[in-house]
């Protein structure tokens, strides 16, 4: 009642600098939220990867997490990588054949497989599989107060539910795009052969001559980061859900988008730093 | 008198411009049993989650035998939060756990005891709230609200705590239902001797659990007295409370 009338009391005595003090206010307002938001998530961060390193550590969690995150993303990033080779293959092939540079197959599928594309895809196929589910699980136990009682039973939620995680994503994605180079040059090799008529000896050869170890290694640690960046986000926004089914979800929505924005932005910034 | 297990002296909460606490003050002597009764919405679990650490308080002071806990380090407030148990308003059980390892999970994890040693305990403590063993093997989506609670209860007095916090723990069971867990936490009370610390809208809960009631009313404790005190406590509050009257001094916003 009382907020009712001074609103419209405020509104009555609007001018022209009432106006601009309204806008400044919402401005103010607005950046003060941001800086109050990224403060908290800072301290997040901070919490979640210190409590990585110190004791007691749930090993069996670990474990789950490992293969819930590792084992179960493998078909997802295994089909992502074969047929992304095989596009890869068959474009460059189209492409590369206006200039009679047909040679430039296994090269092209070889890098852009290793430096951009599996750990880029695979980052975004994990953010919609891992992300997604690391935020609901951890939003729904939040929203039915599981949270709170983990902690009244001398249980750190922060180890024993955000820790594993973490670990687990960040040691699983470098493996993931290990295997989804490997699938991802295989598809390519495979369209080469079968498709476009390349022998198996010259496109074997062309690629291993082109790959250099800086290849795969910058793509394994953008992977260890999206990893990283996948879990944090989905436990962040997780475990800050609001109340209620409506909360789990917006906490879903927000890890998969945040996290996969924060993909491709980290994946430019590691690209300039390990190519420039 | 005895000795004072929890004081609780001017705690204010607020979340945003909703002053949730305003300023309560609270005793419970140790191994009593406080019930604080008060309308929806007037705070109370918010109260309970003060006094476990999951909310900061906004100022005031919370201590427990004597021991000051607001703003504790972290490793303080675990040895404290040692003393605690909580069956929480929605039960709170992990359902990614079957019901024995909810209930073990606290001296497991909490406690780092073994699992056959725990698992023991556990199926003690099932049986004891009146389920059947076999209980122990399923998962908390497949049983019932009742005995969703009975696990509950069974869950906190698993660790032995000093103190325990029942957020309303009938609320959603049928009188006969309520009446029986009523029972339970009477005996498991007794059984550890421990202090305990209620919260409900539920009169006949209330009376049935209660040694002390105190009556919350936005954000503040409006009255406190003995249980048998309730029905003449000639406070204006209380009766409409109990009594369920509309019209009174406790009105509801129209919002
Ligand atoms: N985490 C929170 N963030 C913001 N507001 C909250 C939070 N928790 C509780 N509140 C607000 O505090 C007020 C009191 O809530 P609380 O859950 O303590 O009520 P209650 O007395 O336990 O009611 P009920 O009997 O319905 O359980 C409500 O207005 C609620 O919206
Ligand atoms: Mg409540």
């Amino acid at each position: 009642m009382t907020v009712h009338s001074k609103a419209t009391a405020q509104q009555k005595s609007i001018g022209p600098i009432g106006l601009a003090l309204h806008v400044f206010n919402a401005l103010g307002a607005a950046v003060l939220g941001f800086l109050e938001k990224t403060g908290s998530f800072s301290i997040f961060v901070g919490r979640a990867v210190a409590h990585c390193f110190m004791p007691p550590f749930f090993g069996k969690q670990l474990l789950r997490q490992l293969i819930d995150i590792g084992y179960y993303s493998l078909p997802v990033v295994g089909m992502t990588a074969i047929f992304t080779g095989m596009v890869l293959a068959l474009q460059s092939h189209t492409g590369f054949s206006r200039f009679n540079a047909e040679g430039a197959v296994a090269g092209v599928v070889a890098l852009s497989m290793t430096r951009e594309l599996a750990p880029v895809l695979a980052g975004l196929m994990v953010a919609g599989r891992v992300g997604a589910s690391i935020a609901a699980e951890i939003a729904t136990m939040r929203v039915t107060e599981q949270i709170d009682a983990l902690t009244t039973l001398s249980v750190n939620p922060f180890k024993y539910l955000i820790a594993p995680r973490l670990i687990a994503a960040t040691l699983m994605m470098p493996i993931l795009v290990l295997i989804g180079d490997i699938i991802g040059i295989f598809g390519g090799y495979v369209v080469a052969i079968y498709n476009l008529g390349f022998s198996q000896g010259s496109y074997l050869s062309q690629t291993w001559d082109i790959l250099e170890t800086m290849d795969v290694v910058s793509g394994l640690v953008k992977a260890g980061v999206f990893g990283f960046i996948v879990a944090m986000l989905g436990c962040y926004h997780g475990f800050n859900s609001q109340r209620g089914a409506q909360g789990v979800g917006a906490a879903t929505t927000n890890a998969v988008v945040s996290s996969s924005i924060m993909i491709l932005i980290f994946n430019y910034i590691l690209t300039q730093v390990f190519f420039s | 008198m005895s000795k004072t297990k929890l004081k609780l002296s001017g705690v204010r909460k607020a979340f945003g411009s909703n002053h949730v606490l305003n300023g309560v003050d609270l005793e419970v002597e140790s191994g009593k049993s406080l019930v604080v009764i008060g309308g929806s919405g007037t705070g109370k679990s918010v109260m309970l989650k003060c006094v476990l650490g999951l909310l900061q308080p906004d100022s005031g002071s919370i201590k427990v035998d004597g021991q000051e806990t607001v703003g504790l380090s972290a490793n303080d407030r675990g040895e404290v939060m040692r003393k605690f148990g909580m069956l929480f308003q929605g039960g709170a059980l992990f359902d990614s756990m079957t019901v024995w390892e909810n209930v073990a999970f606290g001296l497991i994890q909490g406690r780092g005891m073994a699992r056959n040693e725990a698992q023991a305990i556990a199926i003690e403590k099932i049986t004891a709230v009146g389920l059947s063993a076999d209980v122990g093997n399923l998962y908390p989506a497949e049983i019932s609200g009742g005995m969703q609670k009975r696990v509950g209860l069974a869950r906190v007095v698993a660790t032995a705590p000093e103190i325990i916090f029942f957020d309303e723990p009938t609320t959603g069971l049928d009188p006969i239902m309520a009446d029986v867990i009523n029972d339970l936490i009477v005996d498991q009370v007794n059984d550890l001797g421990a202090t305990a610390l209620s919260i409900t809208h539920d009169m006949a809960s209330a009376r049935k659990i209660a040694d002390y009631v105190a009556m919350i009313h936005e954000g503040q404790i409006v009255w406190h007295g003995k249980v048998g005190d309730l029905d003449h406590s000639g406070n204006e509050y209380v009766d409409q409370f109990i009594h369920g009257r509309a019209d009174g001094p406790i009105t509801r916003r129209a919002a």
